[in-house]
C-alpha cells in the first residue's frame, strides 16, 4: 500500500532532487544545448562571481533577522497562550492560525497597502500629526523582514507552544517552594525545558525565509539580493539551466546543513508533530 | 500555591503583548478587505464611501476568471491523486510493522523542508528530460507531490488515534482484511480524508513559488495571476480578489475542520 506513494516521491521527488546535481556538471554548448559532460565549469563560474556569493549572504542575513525576531515576538506570545486560564484556549488557537491559512500571496500583498506611500499606516500617521511627509517603508529589506516575520510567526509561535504546553506544570512548581523566583523559576526551568520547540521554530523560519522567493520578490527593493531569485532568473529568465543547477544544490545543501547540525542534536520530529496537530 | 503580585503584573503585560501580536496578525487582512469597498477612484487611502465597485470590474475581468478555473481544475485533480495514495500510505505506516518506516516517513515529509525553489528546479530539469516540457500536466503532478506530505499527516494522526479493537473485531468474526477495512476502517477514517483532502487543496489553491517554475507561459493560477498583476501595475480590483481569495481559503479549511470534529465525536 505504501508503493503508490513511494513510487510517486521517488520518481517526481528524489530523482529530480539528484538530477539537479547530475545537470550542474552538464556543458552549455554555443548553440544552447545542455549536454551531458562531466566537468566543474558550471562550478567554477559560480565560485568566482562575487555576486552569486552576496546573494547568498543576502538571503541569509534576511533570514536570520526575520528568524530571531519571530523569536523575540513569538516566545512570550506562546507562553502566555500555554500558561492562561481560559476556558476557549482552542478558540485562541484558532485565531492565531487563521491568518496562517489565508493564501500566502494575499497575506505578502496586504504589506504593500499597510507600508506603501498611501498606504494604511503612513496615512494614520499623517491624520494623527505625527508625520508630515510619508515614510519610506516599502520596498526596502525592512519591507521583506515584515512580511517574513508575518508569514513565519505562526510557526514559531506554534513550536515553542507545543513544547511548553509538554512541560510538567510541577517542575516549576517544585523550584518555586524550593526558593526560586518566579523569574529564575523561568531561567532555570522553563526556558531550558522549552529550548526544543524554540530550536525547531528557529530552523523552520530560517529554511523557509531564506528559500523564500515570493516576498522579497514583492516587497523588496532593487537593492535587496536574495539567492532564490538569482535561480529563478538563471533558470527562467536567462535559461541557463547548468547555472541554474549549480545554484539549486548550493542552496539545497547549505540548508541541508543546517537542517542535518541541528537534527544532530534535536530530532526532526518535533516539527513533523507540530505539522500534524 | 498563590501567584504573587509580581507575577500577575507579568501574565497582564504578557497578555497585552499577545494581543498585539493578534492585532499584528489581522490588521494586515483587514486593510487589504477594508480597500476592496473602496469608493475612491484610486482604490488607495484615504477610503471615499464605501462601493463594490472593485468586485464588479473584477467579475468583468476574463483572465481573471480563466485563472480562477485553471486554479479549481488543478486543486481537484492534484488533490484527488495525493489523497488516494497518501491514504494508503498513512494506513501502511500506522498499520503495519516494517523497517525503514522512520525512513520512509522522512521521505513523505520532504517536501515540507526541500525549499519550494529546489523543488520547482528539480521538477523541471528532471521531466523535460523525459520530453515533458512546463505545462498543466506538470503543474498537476508538482502539486501531487507538494499536498502528499499533508494529506499522509492528517490521516496519519487520525489512525493513531484511533483503536484497533474494531478492526480486530471484525476480523475475528470473520471478515476479511478487504472486507474489514471496507466496513470498519474506511467509515471510521472517512472525516479524516476528507480533511486530508480539503488540505491538499488548500495547499494546491495556494501554492505559488514552485507554480511559477511548472507553469506554462500564459497559464496562470490565481497566485500567479495575482503576483503578475503586483508586478505590473497595481490595479484597485487586487484587493477584491484578495478579499474573495481570503474568504475561500479560509472557508476550505474551515469546513475541513468542522467535518472533522462533527465526525469524530463518536468514536
Amino acid at each position: 500500500m505504501l508503493s503508490p506513494a513511494l513510487v510517486s516521491l521517488a520518481l517526481f521527488l528524489v530523482a529530480p532532487i539528484l538530477f539537479i546535481a547530475v545537470y550542474s556538471f552538464w556543458i552549455r554548448t554555443a548553440e544552447g544545448l545542455d549536454v551531458p559532460a562531466f566537468q566543474f565549469g558550471n562550478w567554477i563560474a559560480v565560485a568566482t562571481d562575487y555576486y552569486y556569493w552576496l546573494g547568498l549572504w543576502g538571503s541569509f542575513k534576511l533570514a536570520l533577522i526575520t528568524t530571531i525576531s519571530c523569536a523575540i515576538i513569538g516566545y512570550p506570545a506562546a507562553y502566555f497562550l500555554a500558561r492562561i486560564q481560559f476556558s476557549n484556549k482552542v478558540l485562541l488557537l484558532f485565531l492565531l492560525f487563521l491568518p496562517f491559512w489565508i493564501s500566502y500571496i494575499i497575506r505578502t500583498m496586504a504589506w504593500i497597502s499597510v507600508l506603501g506611500r498611501t498606504g494604511a499606516l503612513n496615512t494614520m500617521l499623517i491624520s494623527l500629526g505625527i508625520i508630515d511627509e510619508p515614510l519610506k517603508m516599502l520596498y526596502n529589506d525592512f519591507s521583506v523582514i515584515m512580511g517574513l516575520v508575518y508569514f513565519l510567526l505562526p510557526y514559531m509561535i506554534i513550536n515553542i507552544y507545543v513544547s511548553l504546553d509538554g512541560i510538567d506544570r510541577n517542575l516549576e512548581a517544585s523550584a518555586r517552594t524550593l526558593g526560586c523566583s518566579p523569574w529564575q523559576t523561568f531561567r532555570e526551568v522553563t526556558l531550558p525545558l522549552s529550548l526544543p520547540g524554540l530550536g525547531a521554530g528557529c530552523m523552520l523560519c530560517f529554511v523557509l525565509a531564506a528559500g523564500s522567493y515570493v516576498t522579497p520578490r514583492l516587497l523588496g527593493g532593487p537593492d535587496t539580493l536574495f539567492f532564490p531569485d538569482l535561480i529563478y532568473e538563471a533558470i527562467i529568465s536567462q535559461l541557463d539551466w547548468p547555472t541554474g543547477a549549480v545554484l539549486s544544490v548550493i542552496l539545497l545543501l547549505s540548508l541541508g546543513l543546517l537542517v542535518a547540525v541541528y537534527n544532530r542534536f534535536m530530532s526532526l520530529s518535533d516539527i513533523y508533530r507540530s505539522f500534524a496537530r | 500555591m498563590s501567584a504573587t503580585l509580581e507575577s500577575r503584573a507579568a501574565l497582564w503585560l504578557l497578555g497585552l503583548f499577545s494581543v498585539a501580536v493578534y492585532i499584528f496578525q489581522f490588521a494586515p487582512i483587514a486593510v487589504v478587505m477594508l480597500l476592496s469597498f473602496n469608493g475612491s477612484r484610486s482604490g488607495a487611502f484615504p477610503m471615499e464611501g464605501l462601493s463594490l465597485q472593485w468586485y464588479e470590474k473584477l467579475f468583468a475581468n476574463d483572465s481573471i476568471l480563466q485563472a480562477f478555473q485553471t486554479s479549481i481544475v488543478l486543486a481537484l485533480g492534484c488533490s484527488l491523486v495525493a489523497t488516494a495514495v497518501g491514504v494508503m500510505a498513512a494506513i501502511a505506516l500506522v498499520r503495519y510493522q516494517f523497517k525503514a518506516k522512520n525512513g520512509i516517513s522522512t521521505l513523505i515529509s520532504l517536501p515540507l523542508l526541500v525549499p519550494e525553489v529546489v523543488l520547482g528546479v528539480a521538477l523541471l530539469m528532471f521531466l523535460k528530460l523525459m520530453g515533458v516540457y512546463r505545462s498543466f500536466g506538470m503543474l498537476l503532478l508538482g502539486h501531487t507531490v507538494l499536498a502528499l506530505p499533508f494529506v499522509v499527516l492528517v490521516v496519519q494522526a487520525r489512525l493513531v488515534g484511533l483503536r484497533q479493537n474494531f478492526e480486530e473485531a471484525a476480523l475475528s468474526l470473520g471478515a476479511n482484511r478487504l472486507q474489514t477495512f471496507r466496513e470498519v476502517t474506511l467509515p471510521l477514517i472517512s472525516p479524516a480524508i476528507l480533511g486530508g483532502f480539503l488540505f491538499a487543496v488548500a495547499i494546491s489553491f495556494d501554492n505559488i513559488t514552485a507554480t511559477l517554475f511548472w507553469k506554462k507561459p500564459g497559464i496562470e493560477t490565481v497566485p500567479t495571476k495575482i503576483f503578475a498583476m503586483l508586478r505590473t501595475s497595481i490595479s484597485p480590483e487586487i484587493n477584491a480578489l484578495g478579499s474573495v481569495m481570503i474568504i475561500v481559503t479560509i472557508l476550505l479549511p474551515l469546513i475541513g475542520g468542522f467535518v472533522v470534529r462533527r465526525f469524530s465525536r463518536g468514536r
